[in-house]
């Protein structure tokens, strides 16, 4: 099982990949709409892409006014 | 060869194999102009359905396949006019790009939609009306409508219905969440993954073995195994244009047209 900690670095990781900025750009705090620059479409690629690295459903529901990446971490661990 | 280039798609037919690609910034947004383009499309399709084993709906629009119906388009058309000339300006649209899909879903021509990316609303619908999906695997699925006060109007839901069974209809429909690519296949509405950037040639590959059967056979397995709900898409419409005349859709078109975000899809 991971901890939050790990959830948290393997979503920067992959954040930074899919949109190609340099991981340590990212910090858990950052508002990744204003930090990656990313609109709704966007946001939902990145959604895909931590469903498929995870292996978990997250309903956008659930992530809506989500906008920094430790919440979102967060919203992936109770999935897990 | 044969082929057309319009606006905002384009056509190719070779040996058998038609290749429809969408192709209008930013998302494939299905307004009047594709609608057009989309009538002249299924017209070539029927008159060369003959010579055709297999048609592949692609986009060449990296955030997707579709992102549905153009909202903008739809909110200024139908914003200045009185209320019933608005009812059938939305009547004579659904009636219409009812019968486009409705030539798909019909034609005897093996219909393939090859889909990445965003696949929502009258994109998700155009590609129901196809006899397989092939998604590469950063697509995702969904019927927003609900978040305008609407259902989904191009024939969704009697589709969806028809292919999937009513539990996973109402869990998209009455959530308006989306769904990745892995869960659709799950449920039997993604015939094949592909990896990211492959749908399109995993598509052709599919249509590959297709052309190989007898037209003959081909058709008539399509025919019975894919009833059209004609009861249930004019039902369709009909509730569609009742929940088009509330106030509150318009109120959430205009929202939707004013919203500061570039592409506010987001269910």
């Amino acid at each position: 099982m991971r901890t939050l900690e790990q959830t948290t670095q393997e979503v920067l990781t992959l954040a930074a990949q899919h949109f190609n900025v340099l991981i340590g750009s990212l910090s858990p705090a950052d508002d990744f709409f204003k930090k990656l620059g990313i609109n709704s479409l966007q946001a939902l690629e990145l959604l895909t892409r931590l469903e498929n690295h995870f292996g978990i459903e997250l309903p956008d529901y659930e992530v809506q006014g989500v906008s920094d990446f430790r919440t979102l971490a967060e919203r992936i661990q109770s999935r897990l | 060869m044969k082929s057309f280039s319009g606006n905002t798609l384009r056509w190719e037919w070779r040996d058998g194999i038609f290749e429809l690609t969408l192709d209008r910034a930013p998302a494939n947004e299905i307004g009047r102009t594709m609608l057009g383009e989309l009538e002249q499309f299924v017209s070539a399709l029927h008159s060369m359905a003959a010579q055709t084993s297999v048609c592949i709906l692609s986009s060449a629009q990296p955030k997707g396949f579709s992102a549905g119906a153009d909202l903008r388009e739809l909110y200024h058309a139908a914003a200045p006019l009185p209320e019933k000339e608005r009812l059938a300006g939305v009547r004579e649209f659904l009636e219409r790009i009812h019968k486009v899909l409705n030539t798909i879903d019909a034609t005897p021509v093996v219909t393939i939609a090859a889909v990445h990316g965003a696949c929502f609303g009258g994109g998700f619908e155009l590609a129901l009306a196809c006899d397989l999906i092939i998604a590469d695997k950063m697509a995702r699925f969904a019927f927003p409508e609900l978040r305008l006060g609407l259902i989904p109007g191009f024939g969704g839901i009697p589709r969806l219905k028809r292919d999937l069974g009513n539990a996973f209809v109402r869990d998209i429909l009455l959530t308006g969440r989306s769904v990745n690519a892995a869960r659709a296949q799950a449920v039997g509405l993604v015939s094949q993954l592909a990896g990211e950037g492959q749908a399109l040639q995993v598509a052709r590959s599919t249509a590959a073995q297709i052309a190989k059967f007898d037209p003959a056979a081909r058709s008539a397995a399509k025919h019975f195994i894919k009833p059209i709900p004609h009861d249930e898409l004019r039902l369709e419409i009909d509730i569609f244009c009742d929940l088009f005349q509330r106030p509150a859709v318009m109120a959430a078109l205009k929202k939707f047209d004013e919203s500061t975000d570039a592409m506010p899809y987001l269910p």
